[in-house]
């Protein structure tokens, strides 16, 4: 009885040195001086800049990955002329953002599509920067969130079988019909977390976006990578006010995600 | 609608699933695919259906070739084995599928849909979902689904499968008759002989991807032309050493032959029960199991096992017991060839003329 007391106990300190308190620190920080403050530094350029930067960025992911995420899993479970082998090559591959540190991530972007790259340059002539501006930060992000949607929708893929769909077939429904009337019910709950998940993953993802970004203020800064500037600078409040910002979001999809959470049990 | 299939293939792989079946069905009719699992009977209802690609051999629809022709095109009507209704669907949603997908007017749909409600006595429940309907329900709403957009052509894999024994036997019923009143050319696979013969019109018997032998399940069970079609319909055991068995000394001139005998082509009595003594072998009963209606006898025939019926009615009979064995007749198979064979010492040997 003792022993899980204590556990149960220290379960709890941990819990509230790693999660409360750092919570009750940003959120008082934010508030050191007062309300204006926290104003104030919500309204600097550099942080109207960086948290539409990260919303501009959250949107584009979210959609994109979305999209390519649930056909790829439509593809993996159902798909005839891809052999079994290239199934399962193609299964671990979407895994491997999550085996790769999103540093290491981002430096491959930069590798690939840098300035004094071949690709880069092309693009660079064309008009087009990839690294070092949004592009390069949408396709950093994308990297790390890519297999979160395919976790989330290929499984319940799996689970419902390929027979309604058939069923649907031999009634006369071709694919698209089929997909919107038939298959898009059953997963759409796994859709949604799937989304949550990416939202939360790009809201705070940092590493990957600040070795491909190059973090220039106004330019291509996001809310994490300033948080991390106004740190480096003792800008304490700022920093607070941004990363209460950002807090807020996260408990926000947190829930969402509870509820999606149950939903998703229920069909 | 009928249907012609010639030489049909399919592999998986290495793995040989159906090897050149050809058939004809005339329009109408209702038949039985059956055969043990893993024969290849479901990848057969599969092509027929267009949700397999044949690997070779053509697939005929009313003198046109479907071959081509997706699922959607070929104007069939699919029960799975696990109905595969649409679980997010009432059951009104379920039936109108196929003729919204049509894009009937919503009048026509409800007509129809109230129709088939009617025919399949699912009054009542037309807005329940998936899962608040009992399994003989899901079937039967998997059924009017199929029929709505009027296919000319209606596949059943293993329809009753699903179904727990006691209403197996009452729905087999109303599906053989929803199949004669609709008047639709139906398939089902099976395989429960018992369910194949009680339904079917006709029996296809599939075994290791071929077929075997289609007819009557009265001509399949007289006369059935494989060893493998006489072990798989009825019950019987195989006696490889014909010496055994009286009566049957002509097949001894052809080496390897080997007989099957059914329960029923045995007759067994207490001495002086059966008159035609001379063609009787002597046996000790080796085991008795009741089974309900009657006795199942274990016998032994020089320590070769029989398996036989006994009416209730007759004296009962104990282990151990030394009794009298008349083989009627036997299903006899060597190599090249396989016969049914009267047995030879029936004639009685001093017939009395009046």
């Amino acid at each position: 009885m003792t022993i899980r007391r204590t556990w149960i106990g220290l379960t709890y300190i941990v819990f509230t040195l790693l999660l409360i308190i750092p919570l009750i620190e940003i959120f008082t920080g934010s508030w050191a001086d007062g309300w204006s403050g926290f104003i104030e530094g919500l309204t600097r350029k550099q942080s109207l800049h960086a948290l539409q930067m990260t919303a501009s960025i959250v949107v584009v992911v979210t959609v994109i990955n979305t999209v390519f995420g649930v056909m790829l899993a439509l593809y993996l479970v159902r798909a005839e002329w891809i052999g079994a082998r290239m199934k399962r090559l193609l299964n671990s591959i979407v895994d491997l953002p999550f085996a790769v540190s999103p540093v290491i991530g981002g430096l491959m972007i930069v590798l690939l599509l840098g300035p004094n790259t071949v690709i880069g340059a092309f693009f660079e002539d064309s008009g087009f920067k990839v690294v070092y501006a949004l592009p390069g930060m949408i396709l950093a992000s994308l990297f790390v969130t890519f297999p979160l949607m395919v976790r989330e929708v290929l499984p319940v893929l799996q689970e419902i079988g390929a027979q309604q769909e058939e069923a649907a077939s031999t009634l006369g429904a071709y694919s698209w019909y089929t997909f919107w009337k038939v298959t898009w019910p059953s997963i759409r709950w796994g859709v949604i977390y799937g989304v949550v998940l990416t939202v939360a993953r790009t809201l705070g993802e940092f590493g990957a976006v600040l070795v491909v970004s190059g973090n220039i203020m106004n330019k291509t800064q996001t809310a994490t990578t300033l948080v991390y500037q106004d740190v480096e600078n003792f800008n304490v409040v700022e920093a607070n006010g941004v990363a209460l910002v950002l807090a807020v979001f996260s408990v926000g999809l947190l829930l969402l995600m509870e509820w999606a959470k149950k939903r998703k049990e229920v069909h | 609608m009928h249907i012609e299939v010639r030489n049909l293939n399919k592999s998986f792989g290495d793995f040989h699933a159906v090897q050149d079946v050809s058939f004809e069905i005339e329009k109408g009719h209702l038949i039985g695919l059956l055969g043990p699992s893993g024969g290849g009977k479901t990848s057969i209802l599969r092509m027929l259906a267009g949700l397999e690609t044949p690997t070779s051999g053509d697939i005929i629809f009313h003198g046109k070739r479907v071959n081509d022709l997706p699922p959607q095109e070929r104007g069939i009507g699919f029960v799975f084995q696990n109905y595969a209704l649409f679980k997010h669907m009432t059951v009104y949603e379920n039936i109108a599928f196929g003729l919204k997908v049509k894009k009937q007017s919503k009048e026509q749909i409800r007509e129809r849909v109230s129709t088939l409600v009617e025919l399949t006595g699912l009054k009542g429940f037309e807005h329940r979902y998936v899962h608040q309907l009992s399994g003989g329900q899901r079937q039967r709403v998997a059924f009017a689904r199929a029929l709505a957009p009027e296919p000319q052509l209606l596949l059943l894999d293993e329809p009753f499968a699903a179904i727990d024994a006691k209403i197996r036997t009452e729905l087999r019923t109303w599906l053989k008759e929803m199949i004669e009143r609709v008047g639709i050319t139906s398939i089902f696979v099976t395989h429960d002989q018992e369910e194949a013969i009680e339904v079917a019109d006709e029996i296809m018997i599939i075994g290791k991807g071929r077929l075997e032998q289609k007819g009557t399940p009265w001509e399949i069970y007289k006369n059935p032309q494989t060893p493998f079609v006489a072990s798989f319909i009825g019950e019987s055991t195989i006696v490889e050493d014909i010496k055994v068995l009286k009566g049957f000394d002509a097949a001894l001139s052809y080496p390897g032959t080997k007989a099957l005998i059914r329960p029923e082509y045995i007759e067994i009595g207490k001495p002086g029960e059966i008159r035609l003594q001379s063609a009787t072998v002597k046996a000790t009963v080796k085991a008795l199991h009741f089974r309900g209606s009657e006795w199942m006898v274990e016998l032994l025939v020089d320590n070769v096992k029989l398996i036989t019926y006994r009416s209730l009615e007759k004296e009962v009979l104990q282990p151990g017991e030394q009794v009298s064995v008349l083989v009627h007749r036997a299903y006899l198979f060597n190599d090249n060839d396989s016969w049914i064979m009267e047995n030879s010492l029936k004639v009685d040997p001093m017939p009395i003329h009046i």
